[in-house]
C-alpha cells in the first residue's frame, strides 16, 4: 500500500464515521454539519480536480462528473445522498487502485527473474556490481542458489541448473566447464565462476524482461475497440442525462427534482473505467501467466489471434519429433527381436554414425571391442565384423545385394542383418515423436482447433508414420523451404477470414514461414536469439504441450475479456434503465461506476491464475 | 528516436487513453503508448523536435491528470 493509498483509507475512516454520525443526530442543523464535513473531508480533492478540469477543458474528466452529480444532488436537497455517494465513490476508487497495484506487484513477482547484483573478479578481487556494468569477459562468481545475472561460459566448477525461472520445468540442467549458461538460471549447488558472453541488455533475462513488460503495448483488437467505444460512451450518457433532465418535465409537467435526481445518476453511470481497465489488465494477466510456463507472449494482439486458432501447422523435425533417431520397430525372420538387436549392436558399436549409436542405444547387450576383429565400416552402405568367429553385416540394401543375400521390400529407413551370410531380419529407424506430442495434437483438439498439418523436408515415409500417429489432417512431405510457404498460403486461402493459422517451427530456418502465417510460434528457443526474433510466440522449451497450454491460456484470456465486457456493460445499461424509470436511485448508480471497476479487476487478475 | 519514461501517480486508466489520443495527435510524433498497468510513456519522435515535444507531451499529461508526473 502506498503512503497516498493509506492517507486515503484513513480519510475514507474517518469521512464514514463523520457521515455515520451525521444519518444518526436527530438535530436537523447539526446533522446537516456532520454530513457537509463528511462530504468536504472526502471529496475536497475530487472537487478540486474537477475545478482544474474545467480550466484545462477537461470537462468529461471523472472527477467532474462525480462532483456535478454530489453538488446536484445538494442543490435538489439529497444531503445524505450526496455524501453517501461521494463517500462510496471514494472507497470504490481506493478499492480499483488497491487491486491494480497489487495485480501490478504479482506480474512484476513473475518477472522478479534477475539478480540486482553480479560478483565479479577484478583485479583479484570479488566486488559486487550491478548486472548492467559488468563488461564482456569479465568473470564472475555465482554461488549455490543464486541466480546467474548474465549469459556466459563457465570457467570453473560444476553443478546443476535450475531452468524454472526461463522454460517453466524444473528439471535441472547439469553443467561445467565449458557449457554455456543462461542469466535467469539458479545454481542449484556447486560455485561457478562464469566468464560472460554478454552485456546485461544482451542477455537472455533482460531480453525476456523487455519482451514481456513491452508486450501489453501491442494492443487486441477487442482493447482498441473499447478505447474508441469509451470516448464516445461518456459523452452520450451525458447528452442522455440532459435530454433526461428537459424533456420528461416539459411533456409531463412533473417535478424537475425529480428528473433532475434521475440525470445527475446517469452522470455517475457515465464513466467507462471498468471497461478502459480490465481488458488491458486480463492480457497482462494472460500474459504473465504464460511467461510463467516459459511461453513469451511478444503482445496482447498475438495472443487475441491464438485464441482464434483454427488451423495449426507444424514442422516436423525438432518440432513434433526429437530429432534423433531411434528404433523403432525390429523385424526379425529367424531369431528372437533381442537376439536379432543384440546381434546388430555387436557389428554397429564399432561406428559413430547416428543411426548405429541409436541401435547401440537400444540394445542392452555391452559389446566389449577385444570381442571383435576385421571391423569394417563403409561409408553409404554400412558395417561388418567379425564378432567371436562369427561374421556380421549390417547396413542397407545395396549392402545386401552387394553380399548377394536377399532382402524383403521395406520402406522407411531400415537397417538389415545378416550372420554369417544368413538373414536375420532388420530394425526400422526413425526419428522419434517427442514424449508430449500425442498429448498436444489431443489438447489442441479439445481446444477447438479443426485442422492440423505437418509440413516436412524429410521423406514420405517418415512423414506418414508421424502423421498417422498423431492422426493429423494433413501432411506434405520432401519439401524445400520455398513450398512450406506455398502450402501455407494455400491453408490462409481456404480457412474464414476470422479463424487464425498458426505456424510453429523451431524458428531457425522457418524464418518465411513464420512471418507469413497469422501467428508464428517459435518452440526450443532457449538461447536463441534469431528464433525469439522471428516469432511472435516464443516457447522456451521445447516441449510440444506448451503449444496446447498457450492456446488454452489465451482462450481462457480472451473468455474474462468478454465476460468483463458484457458484466460491465450490462450492468451499467440495466443501472441506466432502473434509473430512468425511477426503480434506482444514486447509490446502484455509483456501485454501476465503482463497483463493477474492482468486480471486473479481480476478475481480471483470474488470468494470472490460468495453469 | 524512442524512449520510455516512467510516470508518477497515473491512476486513471481511461486518463492514459486520453493522454495517449491527444499526444498522437501533436504534429512531429511518430508513435505514443501511455500504458497504465507499467506507468510507462514510450514516446517516438524525430530526435531534433524530441525534447519540444516530450514538454508538451508533459504538459498534455498535467493537464488530464494533474497529480500524474513524467519522471526524466
Amino acid at each position: 500500500m502506498s503512503r497516498k493509498q493509506k492517507k486515503t483509507l484513513l480519510r475514507i475512516g474517518i469521512s464514514a464515521v463523520l457521515f455515520l454520525c451525521g444519518l444518526l443526530i436527530p438535530t436537523k442543523n447539526l446533522s446537516l454539519a456532520f454530513l457537509a464535513s463528511s462530504y468536504l473531508l472526502i471529496g475536497y480533492d475530487v472537487l478540486k480536480e474537477a475545478f482544474t478540469g474545467i480550466l484545462h477543458g477537461q470537462i468529461f474528466d471523472e472527477n467532474f462528473l462525480m462532483a456535478i452529480a454530489t453538488i446536484g444532488a445538494i442543490i435538489i436537497g439529497e444531503y445524505h445522498e450526496a455524501a453517501a455517494v461521494m463517500l462510496f465513490y471514494q472507497v470504490g476508487e481506493w478499492f480499483q487502485q488497491y487491486a491494480v497495484g497489487k495485480s501490478r506487484a504479482s506480474i512484476a513477482e513473475l518477472m522478479d527473474i534477475c539478480p540486482e547484483t553480479a560478483e565479479v573478479e577484478r583485479d583479484g578481487e570479488l566486488i559486487s556490481v550491478d548486472p548492467d556494468e559488468v563488461e564482456i569477459g569479465e568473470i564472475f562468481i555465482v554461488k549455490a542458489g543464486e541466480r546467474i545475472p548474465l549469459d556466459g561460459t563457465v570457467v570453473e566448477g560444476s553443478s546443476s541448473l535450475n531452468t524454472a525461472a526461463l522454460t517453466g520445468e524444473s528439471l535441472p540442467r547439469e553443467v561445467g566447464v565449458g557449457s554455456s549458461v543462461l542469466s535467469g538460471c539458479i545454481n542449484e549447488n556447486g560455485l561457478l565462476r562464469i566468464k560472460a558472453e554478454k552485456l546485461y541488455t544482451d542477455s537472455t533475462v533482460a531480453k525476456i524482461l523487455d519482451l514481456v513488460e513491452n508486450a501489453s503495448d501491442k494492443k487486441a483488437e477487442v482493447e482498441n475497440f473499447i478505447t474508441r467505444f469509451a470516448r464516445f460512451y461518456t459523452p452520450v450518457v451525458c447528452l442522455a442525462a440532459l435530454l433526461l433532465f428537459v424533456l420528461p418535465p416539459l411533456f409531463t409537467g412533473s417535478g424537475w427534482s425529480v428528473w433532475g435526481y434521475r440525470a445527475l445518476s446517469f452522470l455517475v453511470v457515465s464513466c467507462p473505467c471498468a471497461l478502459v481497465i480490465s481488458v488491458p489488465l486480463s492480457f497482462f494477466g494472460g500474459i504473465g501467466a504464460a511467461s510463467k510456463h516459459g511461453i513469451l507472449v511478444k503482445g496482447s494482439n498475438y495472443l487475441e489471434i491464438l485464441s482464434k486458432a483454427k488451423t495449426v501447422v507444424f514442422d516436423k523435425t525438432g518440432t513434433l519429433t526429437r530429432g534423433q533417431f531411434s528404433v523403432t520397430d525390429i523385424r526379425p525372420v529367424s531369431c528372437t527381436k533381442d537376439e536379432l538387436l543384440t546381434i546388430a549392436s555387436r557389428a554397429e558399436s564399432i561406428s559413430s554414425h547416428p543411426i548405429s549409436r541409436c541401435i547401440c542405444e537400444a540394445s542392452s547387450a555391452k559389446t566389449d571391442i577385444s570381442e571383435l576383429t576385421a571391423a569394417q565400416e563403409k561409408p553409404g552402405y554400412g558395417v561388418s565384423v567379425v564378432w567371436n568367429g562369427m561374421q556380421i553385416d549390417a547396413g542397407n540394401q545395396k549392402m545386401m545385394e552387394s553380399l548377394s543375400i536377399s532382402v524383403p521390400d521395406c520402406s522407411g529407413t531400415v537397417v538389415h542383418v545378416a550372420y554369417n551370410q544368413e538373414y536375420m531380419g532388420y530394425l526400422l529407424i526413425s526419428d522419434e515423436l517427442k514424449p508430449g506430442a500425442a498429448a498436444a495434437v489431443h489438447s489442441l483438439r479439445n481446444e477447438g482447433v479443426t485442422k492440423l498439418v505437418m509440413l516436412t523436408g524429410d521423406n514420405e515415409t517418415a512423414a506418414r508414420s508421424i502423421g498417422d500417429q498423431l492422426c493429423l489432417d494433413e501432411f506434405h512431405a520432401q519439401l524445400l523451404p520455398g513450398e512450406k510457404v506455398d502450402h501455407v498460403e494455400r491453408l490462409l486461402a481456404q480457412k474464414e477470414t476470422n479463424d487464425m493459422l498458426v505456424f510453429v517451427g523451431d524458428g531457425i530456418n522457418d524464418a518465411p514461414v513464420l512471418a507469413r502465417a497469422d501467428l508464428g510460434v517459435a518452440m526450443g528457443a532457449m538461447g536463441s536469439d534469431a528464433a525469439v526474433e522471428a516469432a511472435d510466440i516464443v516457447l522456451m522449451d521445447d516441449d510440444p504441450r506448451k503449444l496446447s497450454l498457450a492456446v488454452k491460456i489465451s482462450r481462457r484470456t480472451l473468455g474474462i475479456v468478454r465476460q468483463n465486457i458484457l458484466f460491465a456493460l450490462g450492468v451499467k445499461l440495466i443501472v441506466l434503465l432502473l434509473v430512468a424509470l425511477g426503480l434506482s436511485g444514486m447509490w446502484l448508480a455509483v456501485f454501476a461506476d465503482v463497483g463493477v471497476s474492482v468486480l471486473a479487476i479481480l476478475n481480471a487478475m483470474r488470468a494470472l491464475l490460468i495453469k | 528516436m524512442k524512449k520510455v519514461f516512467k510516470l508518477k501517480d497515473l491512476d486513471c486508466a481511461n486518463c492514459a487513453a486520453k493522454m495517449e489520443k491527444a499526444i498522437s495527435e501533436l504534429p512531429g510524433v511518430a508513435s505514443v503508448r501511455v500504458n497504465f498497468l507499467t506507468q510507462k510513456l514510450t514516446l517516438e519522435a524525430d530526435a531534433a523536435q524530441f525534447d519540444t515535444l516530450l514538454e508538451k507531451a508533459s504538459a498534455i499529461i498535467r493537464k488530464i491528470e494533474p497529480d500524474c508526473t513524467v519522471i526524466k
